[in-house]
């Protein structure tokens, strides 16, 4: 699996998403700045939905570098508790069935599905049995 | 200086789609008539602060104006940089070095989404790549989050987007004029969950100028006095939550709004009028996105969170309702223009207070004119611009 950025997933399995903490501060955000004030952390595998919306267009290219194909996908922000709120996709879940505050799992997912050696982004599944 | 900075000449190129005509073109055609409502000579201002976001750098207008060797700053400062020139401009006066001015706004957006790239914002080239450099994203989140936390119904945002277009019909400068039924707002394909087609500003074109004076000049010109009471700009609080964030800050307590560039813009501006919220006749607020209208009447202080739902229902926002909202139709029904688009919420509120409005004018209690208008902008990175008037 190839990230579609260096620095943003840990090389473990299952990999995590990388962020950046403040030295001075503690503050944590994403992605990890790369001045040298910030130290690199995982950041939890699981976190909640903070708020989310649902993408109908395709984006306009550049910048966007996904498939000429497009389907809608939803566009999540997840609250990592007590570290930061990350924006990602949301995968694997009817868009009539996402809520604010349901559980969800970091699951990295291929920019273009077709195609095999295609970069992978950061995405979230929701947490299965999860009380959403 | 003493005395107020006064509102003595507007102008106004109508907003949308004017083929043939650049930007340019279009702040001038506003100045001209700022300077003939006001009754000077192009020879007589002092002094020009012009915004604009994509139409090319305003000062160039001087060409078509004359070449008086005119002071003219340029102002850039997204959504806010209409109110960032008044604000400007009013400084000016303020100091005591000018007693005529203008703050001019114009711009000429490509069909579409607005097209930004990473590095403009400072981001990763990959957040673009991923399909995340999309501003309706932000706006869609940022209501979902609202409306998750103060139950606002998806009906109430249709409303919005309802009262916009019905107000429209009788401004002529606005862009959309003809009104689209609420079930055809609701029912229009969704552009971002929760919002339909008909809940989005589109990018347009259109200019606005103002020209400014000192109180003493406002009345050597023999104008009625609109006075600037309050023209603030303000940027952003930490932990807020703003467009093209890739993370937010955690919050000890997450059951209230983030704080927002507006929330200190609107405060600062009812300090500096020496008035509040309670006692506005008529507000025009960013409504970029038909929630934005919603958020921002909690935001500059006229309601409280979740009060909006009935608001609505109960018409308070409507022309004939206690505090009438975006009576020209707002950015839902006038487009944005971005560097035009927060000159044009004063043009209009000068209108009001002159009792100009026609169709869409409003009444303060006794029947006569409004005595007070609020203007509010927002926009990326977290930046806010508010004026208060009063006549």
């Amino acid at each position: 699996m190839k990230a579609i950025a260096e620095g943003l997933f840990t090389d473990e399995t299952p990999a995590r998403l990388i962020g950046g903490k403040d030295r001075e501060t503690g503050r944590i955000v994403f992605p990890c700045p790369t001045a040298p004030t910030y130290e690199p952390v995982p950041l939890a595998s699981e976190g909640t939905l903070w708020s989310y919306t649902v993408q109908r267009f395709r984006p306009k290219s550049p910048p966007y570098a996904g498939p000429e194909a497009f389907a809608p996908w939803v566009v999540a922000y997840v609250e990592l508790p007590g570290q930061v709120i990350v924006e990602a996709r949301l995968n694997d879940v009817a868009f009539e069935d996402v809520k604010v505050g349901m559980p969800v799992r970091f699951a990295p997912s291929p920019l273009n599905p077709d195609l095999s050696d295609s970069p992978y982004i950061p995405a979230y599944v929701p947490v299965a049995g999860g009380a959403a | 200086m003493s005395g107020d900075v006064c509102i003595v000449g507007i102008g106004i190129h109508r907003f949308g789609r004017t083929d043939g005509l650049s930007g340019v073109d279009q702040g001038v055609y506003a100045v001209r008539e700022a300077l003939a409502d006001a009754g000077v000579e192009w020879p007589q201002v002092q002094f020009a602060y012009g915004s604009s976001d994509a139409a090319g750098n305003p000062d160039t207008m001087v060409d078509r104006l004359g070449l008086t060797g005119v002071q003219f700053i340029n102002v850039r400062n997204g959504c806010a940089a209409g109110g960032s020139a008044l604000f400007s401009a009013q400084m000016a006066i303020k100091s005591g070095e000018f007693d005529l001015g203008l703050a001019v706004g114009f711009d000429k957006h490509p069909r579409g989404a607005f097209n930004a790239l990473p590095s403009e914002y400072n981001l990763p080239d990959w957040y673009g790549e991923v399909g995340q450099m999309v501003t309706t994203q932000f706006f869609a989140a940022k209501i979902m989050r609202y409306m998750s936390l103060f139950g606002i119904s998806q009906k109430t945002l249709g409303m919005v987007a309802e009262k916009a277009f019905r107000n429209a019909v009788h401004a002529p400068h606005a862009w959309r004029r003809q009104p689209v039924s609420l079930e055809e707002i609701l029912e229009a394909p969704l552009v971002s969950d929760p919002y339909t087609k008909y809940m989005f500003c589109s990018p347009a074109e259109g200019g606005v100028a103002l020209i400014l004076a000192s109180e003493k000049k406002a009345r050597e010109l023999g104008k009625p006095l609109i006075r600037l009471k309050a023209a603030t700009m303000r940027t952003r609080p930490p932990a807020s939550f703003e467009v093209f964030a890739p993370s937010i800050d955690v919050v000890a307590d997450d059951s209230r709004p983030r704080g927002t560039a507006s929330r200190i813009a609107s405060a600062d501006a009812y300090r500096l009028a020496g008035i509040g919220p309670g006692d506005i006749d008529v507000a025009q607020l960013q409504d970029t996105e038909a929630g934005a209208e919603l958020m921002h009447m909690a935001e500059n202080g006229f309601c409280a969170d979740g009060e909006q739902e009935q608001w609505l229902a109960e018409g308070r926002t409507e022309i004939g309702g206690a505090l009438p909202v975006n009576t020209d139709g707002g950015c839902l029904a006038c487009g944005e223009p971005i560097g035009a688009s927060g000159l044009r919420q004063v043009y209009e509120n000068v209108v009001q207070l002159r009792g100009d409005g026609g169709g869409r004018q409003v009444a303060a209690k006794d029947g006569s004119a409004p005595k007070t208008a609020y203007s509010h902008v927002y926009g990326a990175p977290g930046v806010s611009a508010v004026t208060i008037l009063e006549r």
